[in-house]
């Protein structure tokens, strides 16, 4: 396809990802040999080098959240995230659909690199078919021997957003409520189980095996300097082409709009598009010749996130939009910090007054109040990043919000 | 050691102390409402909130460990406006009726909004909508006025190990609950009270202290639980000559055995010395009956009709049961009085009973 | 306890609960236990025929028939013995007598235990090991372990464990009887027991009664008195012609209410000082109204002998007087000047007569109280007894062999009724069957029973039953339950009502501490 460099997905629909056979013909598991040929510290040098940034969002050095792993730790997990919450966001499933094995090669480089013997891939509620899938490729790679003695277990969610988040996964995982731990202690010191614990995306993991077969030089040089390789994205809204792309992280986000996407629908004028989830700022038009890499869009005030891109026409309700996203946050709070578990709500109260016409200048002020307050002094991502929606839509659109008030 | 800067103070403190710790060390007075030193971090009520150089969020103080070079506000614009929201968040939840509650003038929702001016709150719309009518005698759970800091929660699994508490729902409608809901006679809780104990608010009271005195109109005095062995710190509460309630002493120099924890006959057991069945006159048997009568009638009869058996059958005709619950100076005048009055050692107690 | 409350929440390693119903009699020494094996992991081994609340959280629970005590300890001790788990280092220096105790526990084989015992050897096997395998193991008990014909006897078993294992004298360990009473530890160190005075100095040794008599300045008893059981008894038979019954009421807490009620009708004269009007006070020729706890000043002496201030709160109920003064009255009246004018003074004459308390004044305990023994105002008090030596030097092994109980189940009364306390009353229930909320929450009494005996006799869960024994009967409801063993019904004696002493059996007592066979008689049970 036109301007996309897949590397994850080059076998798309070639391969069975079921069967680890077929990942092998295509040169799967090469990754993972070397790197048990490695010492584990060079793995961590390599990946370090490489200059990879997790995918789920944070954009964290890979290599050196690994580096945190106390070495003589006695027991130490590889957990996978694919919670794959944010609306709009596929992209976890579609490698697991196209190529699973790379995201077990993924984790099993990164378990021979810390010293792990168990990992978890913490699944999405709503992907039951996944874990279908994952079990048969984890058994078929087991039966070839690819994994040797690393096991990975699968374990579903039950569709809470914020065991997205990586503390409140591992108590998921650990069968308690799902809500997030403080930090620090950061997993890397005190994760699942109280053990040390790497906790990565699935796309994160699945960039590894081409590190390490392609060398970290090679990685580092594709895309954006800062956030090398590859990222695929999810193309939803008023777009003529909602699907997904694996592009170069230099890759503009006007291209992935106009080229890839195929424009706006209908040939409307687009509004704003919301990148990374419903967490994601909204970014107007003058803001979209952008490239799509995490520093960028940090200084557009937006979030590469999890690389979901929401496109909004010109015919759009912003208000309506993001009172819809406040009541989604209303409802996907945990309720543990004050901040989050009352500011959802009540941000929500007062989306629904202004979206209903009842609103009064002072609900927009007590709205960016509070939004500010989110933001600084939430305990985790989910109650930080709930008000940026919201705020970033008055800042950029406010005409529209004076427009509804009473 | 680790050095740091709070409000423009250096302090030196051990490496693994949490900043609220540091803070407090350099004067500060953080507030807190989920933060209690007997119980795992939760870290989750954020008013301990401060600012912390080169942070892009503020720093949640019990749950964040002093670093070397921190450089600390803990009153800045910034840590106040966000004390604020939330106290105003929390307003909106709680239902306010200080004038008729239990915990008026000892409630830390009451003084850090008196603290900080929150007279109102911005953030009003839906009211609370959580109090639950639990049927049993001793603690009212009026979670109208829940905050939220689940220290009931773990105050019963880290204190007494009951679990009979936790969190139900998400978001906004979490709410303490038993398990499947019920009333807290049909869970595993025990009434130890240590629930009532941590409430920084009015959500939890002893049903059986209700309306008999505010905290701040009492008088304390520490003294000893007068049920089992183990010897129980506790405090009573004063008002106009009554004991009106029972408070804990947390504080291990005080309450060395206990630390503040006690069970329901320490917490919820002591109306017996109101009630009024109490002796309050000497009583002597005349034509069959009990009826009152003057101390100086009581023990001077008491007295002539011991030295007449005495002398009559001899001491060894004679006993003295003392008592496990009286004091140790009432317990040796006691075997005193048989031994150097009487002249017996029949003297003896329920010790083996 | 020879260790301190605490050992048990941050010491020990494994503890061994051996009749002590710990969460609902001591609750806060319950609740710690459990924190123990929460946040440190520690090991229970609970043993007791009801499956109370700590076994859920044991790692080893040996429902054992009631008075097959000394037949556990003793397998424990040889498996032990058998498996050279023993601390030899600690026998050899610190104890004599090793020989005749492994002499007599030879006999008892884990197998032997189970016919007896009716749990399966190979448990017996395995808290035997967990128990010596640790290196700080604590024993708790309590009346499970007294309240029998043999309780004496259990004790010396228990002690025997502890000694062959070493578990004595360090942090964490111990043989620590949990004492039921809030001033039980008190009343005795006080000398309110027949036989000695303060701080167990024997009567019967001259040089102690020289010394009383000069403090006291008139000549004293030389030979020990009765018991309150045997005092009972005597008066049941007319030797005993007064009583002076201060703060008890063995209407309701003595073995078989009848006798009692025999006793206290028959004597000349009884005085009964008191809080309340009780079932005892009722027999009474006078009645003195006391002060309750929070009328007075003084001082408590808990389980692990720490002495702590009472102090007073409210002025005594109209005109009821604390019970020091009312003692001094009757004193001076009956010519023998007593005069204090203070708690505290009366301390300060308790401390000059008591090397035990010697070192402990009221300024001293003001903040925190201290653990006796505390020879002198600059001793920290002892938390932990026996550290270096025994009090008689070295511990001596007592081996005991095992003796049925006095009243074993039989045609007429094939089941096994034990006695006990709960949670929410206390003892006969003066005081907690007044506070309204607790008497609103428990009002009447129950008696446990195994599903499987209910079934035999018909009885479903809240039936009202009638509960006899040789002695008398009581109406009560079932509560049918899984937590007693078969065989076996338990209930409380709080309530006047269905008063469980109506049932107990006053005439075995255990022949050295002349404690009653609560825990212990022959009984039936019948649907009404």
């Amino acid at each position: 396809m036109k301007g996309e460099k897949r590397i994850i997905l080059e076998y798309a629909d070639k391969i069975n990802p079921e069967k680890a056979e077929d990942y092998i013909k295509v040169g799967g598991y090469k990754g993972l040999e070397k790197a048990r040929r490695m010492k584990p510290k060079k793995i961590i040098e390599e990946v370090k080098k490489s200059n990879l940034r997790g995918r789920g969002g944070a954009g964290f050095n890979t290599g050196m959240k690994w580096s945190f792993i106390p070495e003589n730790a006695p027991i130490k997990y590889v957990v996978c995230n694919l919670d794959e919450g944010e609306p709009g966001t596929y992209k976890d499933r579609i490698i697991c659909e196209k190529n699973a094995q790379a995201l077990l090669e993924g984790m099993a480089i990164c378990a021979t690199a810390i010293g792990a013997e168990k990992g978890y891939i913490y699944c999405r509620g709503e992907y039951p078919y996944i874990v279908k899938l994952l079990n048969n490729a984890i058994k078929s790679a087991k039966e070839i021997g690819a994994l040797e003695d690393f096991d990975i277990e699968v374990r579903m969610g039950a569709g809470a957003y914020v065991c997205g988040e990586e503390t409140a996964l591992i108590e998921s995982i650990e069968g308690q409520r799902g809500e997030p731990r403080f930090k620090p202690p950061f997993p890397g010191v005190e994760g699942l189980w109280g053990m040390p614990t790497v906790v990565n995306n699935v796309e994160t993991f699945a960039c590894l095996p081409y590190i390490l077969v392609n060398g970290a030089e090679w990685f580092a040089s594709i895309g954006a300097p800062n956030y090398p390789g590859t990222k695929i994205l999810t193309l939803t809204g008023d777009i003529n082409n909602p699907t997904y792309f694996e592009v170069p992280t230099d890759y503009l986000l006007s291209d992935v709009i106009y080229e890839l996407g195929g424009g706006i629908k209908s040939g409307r004028e687009l509004k704003a598009v919301q990148v990374g989830g419903s967490s994601g700022a909204f970014i107007p038009k003058k803001n979209i010749d952008t490239p799509i890499d995490f520093d960028s869009m940090t200084k557009i005030g937006a979030s590469l996130g999890s690389g979901a891109v929401f496109v909004l026409d010109e015919t759009r309700d912003i208000v309506d939009i993001a009172t819809r996203i406040a009541k989604f946050f209303k409802h996907e709070s945990c309720g543990k910090c004050n901040p989050c578990r009352e500011g959802t709500f009540r941000m929500y109260e007062m989306m629904t007054r202004i979206n209903k016409g009842l609103g009064k200048p002072e609900d927009i002020e007590n709205i960016l109040v509070l939004s500010r307050v989110m933001q600084k002094a939430s305990l985790c991502g989910l109650g930080q990043a709930a008000p940026i929606p919201i705020e970033t839509s008055i800042k950029h659109f406010k005409s529209d919000y004076m427009a509804k008030l009473n | 050691m680790i050095n740091l800067t709070i409000d423009g103070k250096n302090v030196t403190v051990p490496r693994g102390t949490m900043l609220l710790e540091a803070c407090r060390l350099a004067g500060a007075d953080i507030p807190t409402l989920c933060y209690d030193p007997e119980l795992k971090l939760a870290g989750s009520c954020r008013m301990c909130v401060v600012e912390v150089e080169g942070r892009r969020t503020l720093a949640a103080s019990c749950v964040t460990p002093a670093e070397e070079g921190m450089v600390v506000q803990t009153e800045s614009e910034e840590v106040v406006e966000a004390r604020k929201v939330i106290l105003e968040l929390l307003l909106a939840r709680h239902r306010l009726d200080c004038h008729v509650c239990e915990k008026d003038g000892n409630c830390r929702l009451q003084d850090y909004c008196y603290r900080y001016g929150v007279k109102d709150s911005r953030f009003k719309g839906e009211e609370p909508h959580f109090y639950k009518d639990d049927p049993n005698p001793f603690i009212e759970r009026d979670y109208d006025k829940c905050i939220m800091c689940t220290k009931c929660v773990r105050a019963c699994a880290e204190i007494t190990g009951a679990f009979a508490i936790n969190l139900k729902n998400r978001g906004h409608e979490v709410v303490i609950s038993t398990a499947f809901d019920g009333g807290l006679k049909d869970s595993t809780c025990v009434f130890c009270g240590q629930c009532v104990m941590v409430c920084p608010v009015g959500a939890l009271v002893s049903k059986v202290e209700k309306g008999r005195g505010r905290d701040y109109q009492t008088e304390k005095v520490r003294t000893i639980c007068s049920y089992c062995g183990t010897g129980c710190t506790l405090e009573l509460k004063v008002l106009n000559d009554q004991v009106v309630g029972v408070n804990s002493v947390r504080d291990e120099r005080l309450s060395p055995v206990n630390r503040g924890a006690l069970c329901v006959k320490g917490r919820f057991g002591w109306d017996f010395v109101n009630s009024k069945e109490r002796l309050t006159q000497p009583l002597v048997r005349k034509d069959g009956e009990l009826v009152p009568v003057s101390w100086d009638e009581a023990l001077d009869y008491t007295a002539s009709r011991l030295k007449e058996i005495k002398e009559r059958w001899g001491a060894g005709s004679m006993a003295v049961f003392t008592s496990a619950r009286t004091t140790n100076e009432e317990n040796y005048l006691a075997q005193k009085l048989a031994r150097a009055v009487i002249g017996t050692n029949n003297v003896d107690h329920c010790a083996r009973l | 306890m020879t260790n301190s409350i605490k050992d048990l929440e941050e010491e020990a390693e494994v503890i061994f609960l051996i009749g002590t119903n710990t969460t609902e009699n001591h609750p806060v020494i319950g609740y710690k236990i459990r924190q123990n094996v929460l946040k440190r992991g520690a090991k229970l081994i609970v043993a007791d025929p009801r499956r109370i609340e700590l076994a859920d959280i044991a790692e080893i629970y040996l429902p054992f028939k009631p008075g097959t005590d000394i037949v556990l300890l003793n397998a424990m001790m040889n498996v032990i013995i058998k498996e050279d788990l023993l601390d030899e280092e600690f026998i050899e220096k610190r104890t004599e007598g090793f020989e005749e105790l492994k002499a007599t526990v030879k006999k008892y084989t884990p197998e032997m235990a189970e016919a007896i015992c009716g749990v399966p050897a190979e448990e017996i096997v395995k808290a035997a090991r967990l128990y010596a395998k640790a290196d700080k193991a604590a024993i708790c008990y309590s009346m499970g372990v007294t309240q029998h014909s043999k309780g004496t006897d259990n004790v010396f078993a228990i002690a025997n464990l502890a000694m062959l294992t070493g578990n004595i004298g360090k942090p964490g360990s111990g043989v620590n009887p949990l004492r039921g009473q809030n001033n039980v530890q008190g009343a005795c160190d006080m000398g309110g027991l027949p036989d000695v005075y303060t701080g167990y100095q024997k009567v019967e040794v001259e040089e102690n009664r020289i010394k009383f008599e000069k403090a006291w300045g008139v000549k004293l008893p030389p030979e020990k008195g009765l018991t309150l059981t045997e005092i009972i008894n005597e008066a049941v038979k007319g030797n005993i012609k007064a009583i002076y019954i201060i703060g008890e009421n063995p209407m309701l807490s003595d073995p078989d209410s009848r006798h009692v009620e025999e006793a206290l009708d028959n004597l000349e004269f009884l005085v009964v000082q008191d809080i309340f009007l009780t079932e005892t006070a009722l027999k009474a020729d006078v009645v003195l109204p006391g002060a309750s706890f929070a009328e007075k000043d003084g001082t408590f002496t808990n389980t692990e002998r720490r002495v702590q201030r009472v102090r007073k709160a409210i002025k005594p109920r109209g005109n009821a007087k604390p019970d020091w003064q009312i003692l001094c009255e009757v004193a001076s009246r009956m010519g023998y000047p007593m005069r204090y004018d203070s708690p505290e003074e009366i301390f300060e004459e308790i401390r000059s007569l008591t090397p035990s308390y010697a070192g402990i004044t009221y300024e001293r305990i003001e903040k925190s109280g201290i653990q006796w023994p505390c020879p002198h105002t600059n001793h920290l008090g002892t938390p932990i007894l026996h550290k270096e030596t025994f009090t008689r030097g070295l511990g001596k092994f007592h081996p005991v062999e095992y003796r049925e109980a006095a009243e074993m189940p039989d045609e007429e009364y094939p089941l096994i009724l034990t006695t006990g306390r709960s949670l929410y009353h206390y003892h006969t229930g003066t005081m907690t069957r007044r506070v309204a909320a607790i008497d609103q929450h428990r009002p009447h009494n129950e008696v446990e029973i195994n599903p499987r005996t209910a079934e035999t006799y018909n009885i479903k869960d809240g039936d009202m039953i009638k509960l006899s024994t040789r002695r008398g009967s009581i109406k009560l409801k079932a509560k049918v339950t899984e937590n007693i063993k078969e065989g076996i019904v338990f209930t409380t004696f709080h309530f006047g009502e269905a008063a469980a002493n109506h049932l107990t059996n006053a005439n075995s007592l255990d022949p050295v501490a002349k404690i009653p066979e609560f825990k212990l008689a022959a009984a039936k049970i019948e649907k009404i």
